[in-house]
């Protein structure tokens, strides 16, 4: 019992300098807006391998975090090979043809008020619906490899996309499109230089929604076959022969991509929509 | 209501183009198999062979067996089956065992609908409960919001699929039979986000002046939460349910298929992949989202009630 008593008493430690820090006179600084979050992951870590330690918890049940850092760092390898074939072949190839295509449609759609009007609920629809079931289908039509993954992703990012889009498309005010029209601007530059630009707040909001689906999607299609590496193969063959420690640290890698994922799209999107109230 | 009217014709010509385009699409994607089921059958295909059949492609097959087509059309096994056929199996599994008083049997999708729902349920009250919590927390604990708020972003950055089989092996270990238990934490972990974001920005809703209000009628803090800001957070609470119970939904169907579940529409989706039975599939993922669609509309329902209830605006 004595690494949990540690851990808990570590715990209530940081939670009380999280008060101190929260409430101090540093409250309004950056540093402290940081770090209260960061301590508070830390503590989370240290609770979990304070348990694991102090009750004896099976290592196939619940391996500790120092155990899942430490094959981390032996098998990088492995991981950077997954690590390739699921992220940079899958998802983020399957990212990049659904956003295209889903820009385009939101495009080509938004010239008719009837289609839009038609599309948005469907769009609306099937954005909430558990699309990511259609692995088995895609891995039948396109094989094993990436091609089969970047399909689901583009299925599952296109909606998404595309509603927001499409919203976004419309968000510019009638003012603003006349004042165009009194520059004598036709329907390419005002598209380009004014409801794109106005549009790009939504469509944000639709790519960072397809962020963590495209991973979903380029993993969980790898549980119905794929080539004998990728994250989801190694998840599904690690949880079967029992080296859960791997698993783990493949867990962790997608946490690590989702969130860099995430956060490069919102450092983007800062860069991109400067101008929206949001970002000042 | 007159705003929904104006959009019923749009929907319906839209919904018919894309049925157009999958019957379409439905020849090109299944000439292979249907030439190679003729080829079976004693017709004269060109060219000869599935292996000669490979390299040219399906619009030059198609003009030279036009007479083979129509057979694309009407396979047990489709690559892509047409929406005919797949209407059929819906009502072959669920109407029509109903019927038959069979709506229970292992075979019926109405059970592993039922399956499914249940999980989505458990882990909606699960996810929901957890984010007005930690909204509530959010919104009276400077603490609570600097430290979870942050976390409770990353944790939806994280795809939860890569745990699913974890969770399922560790509950197990933990001699947990319940195989709803894992799925319904699946689902909490997807639907508790929309509910705590909406449910801090509903509780934040009410003004300055109206909180001022309350406290010159020298109302409590417990007084303020249940007369002010919990009916201020009400419409923001539906709409981040809505939003929740569909995520519910796509949690309990992933924590189905990788997981070797045998009942519920997501293992119907796996066992179809497994047996080479696309119809099967299809008809699951079907089910799935008339499920997803009538979750939502229900929750819509309700909130148009209790809002018109409370006075509001829906």
């Amino acid at each position: 019992m004595n690494a949990l008593g540690l851990a808990i008493v570590i715990w209530i430690a940081a939670w009380g300098l999280n008060i101190w820090l929260a409430n101090g006179p540093w409250r309004e600084s950056k540093a402290v807006r940081i770090a209260v979050p960061v301590l508070f992951g830390l503590t989370l870590l240290v609770l979990w391998e304070g348990i694991v330690r102090g009750l004896n918890v099976s290592q196939v049940i619940l391996p500790p975090p120092s155990l899942v850092a430490q094959t981390f760092a032996a098998s990088t390898d492995i991981l950077w090979v997954d690590f390739v074939q699921t992220v940079l072949k899958g998802a983020l190839r399957g990212f990049a043809i659904g956003f295209v295509a889903a820009v385009i449609c939101a495009i080509a759609i938004d010239r008719s008020a009837f289609l839009t009007r038609g599309l948005l609920p469907i769009g609306n629809f099937f954005a909430a619906l558990p699309i990511v079931g259609v692995a088995p289908i895609m891995v039948n039509w396109f094989g094993f490899d990436w091609q089969s993954k970047a399909a689901v992703v583009v299925v599952m990012v296109f909606f998404p996309i595309l509603v927001n889009t499409v919203q976004g498309l419309r968000a510019t005010d009638a003012m603003q499109r006349d004042l165009m029209r009194t520059y004598a601007a036709n329907y390419m530059q005002t598209l380009i230089k004014l409801r794109l630009p106005a549009a790009m707040p939504f469509v944000f909001n639709g790519l960072k929604i397809a962020t963590t689906l495209a991973l979903i999607g380029a993993i969980v299609a790898e549980y119905f076959g794929s080539p004998t590496r990728g994250m989801g193969f190694r998840i599904s063959t690690g949880v079967g022969s029992l080296s859960i420690d791997l698993v783990w640290a493949e867990i962790a890698v997608a946490a690590l991509v989702g969130t860099a994922f995430y956060g490069l799209v919102a450092v983007i999107e800062k860069r991109v929509t400067f101008w929206h109230p949001s970002q000042r | 209501m007159v705003h929904a009217m104006r959009s019923v014709i749009p929907v319906l010509t839209v919904l018919g183009v894309l049925v157009a385009i999958w019957y379409l699409a439905v020849a090109p994607m299944n000439i292979r198999v249907a030439l190679d089921q003729a080829e079976r059958g004693g017709a004269t295909i060109v060219p000869e062979g599935s292996v000669e059949r490979r390299a040219v492609s399906v619009w030059h097959l198609m003009a030279n067996n036009a007479s083979h087509v129509k057979a694309g059309y009407d396979l047990d096994r489709p690559r892509l089956p047409t929406p005919a056929q797949v209407g059929q199996e819906l009502w072959k599994t669920t109407g029509a065992m109903a019927l038959k008083g069979r709506a229970w049997s292992k075979r019926s999708l109405i059970y592993h609908g039922w399956i499914t729902l249940q999980s989505t349920l458990w882990g909606f009250v699960l996810g929901t409960s957890l984010g007005i919590i930690g909204a509530v927390a959010i919104v009276y604990s400077r603490v609570a919001d600097m430290s979870l708020m942050p976390w409770a972003i990353i944790s939806q950055t994280i795809p939860i699929v890569a745990l699913a089989p974890m969770i399922i092996v560790v509950s197990s270990q933990l001699g947990v039979e319940n195989r709803g238990l894992p799925k319904a934490i699946i689902s909490a972990y997807l639907c508790y986000f929309p509910v705590l974001v909406g449910m801090v920005k509903g509780l934040r809703a009410p003004e300055v002046s109206q909180l001022d209000l309350l406290k010159t009628y020298d109302a409590t803090g417990l007084q303020s939460f249940l007369k002010l800001r919990l009916p201020a957070s009400v419409p923001y609470l539906f709409t981040s349910l809505k939003v929740g119970i569909a995520a519910a939904l796509v949690g309990t169907i992933v924590g189905e298929l990788p997981t070797g579940a045998i009942s519920g529409l997501g293992a119907r989706i796996l066992i179809g992949d497994q047996f080479g039975t696309p119809l099967a599939i299809w008809s699951a993922l079907f089910a799935a989202a008339i499920l997803a669609g009538l979750l939502v509309t229900l929750l819509d329902l309700t909130q148009r009630l209790a809002v018109g209830r409370m006075g509001m605006q829906p």
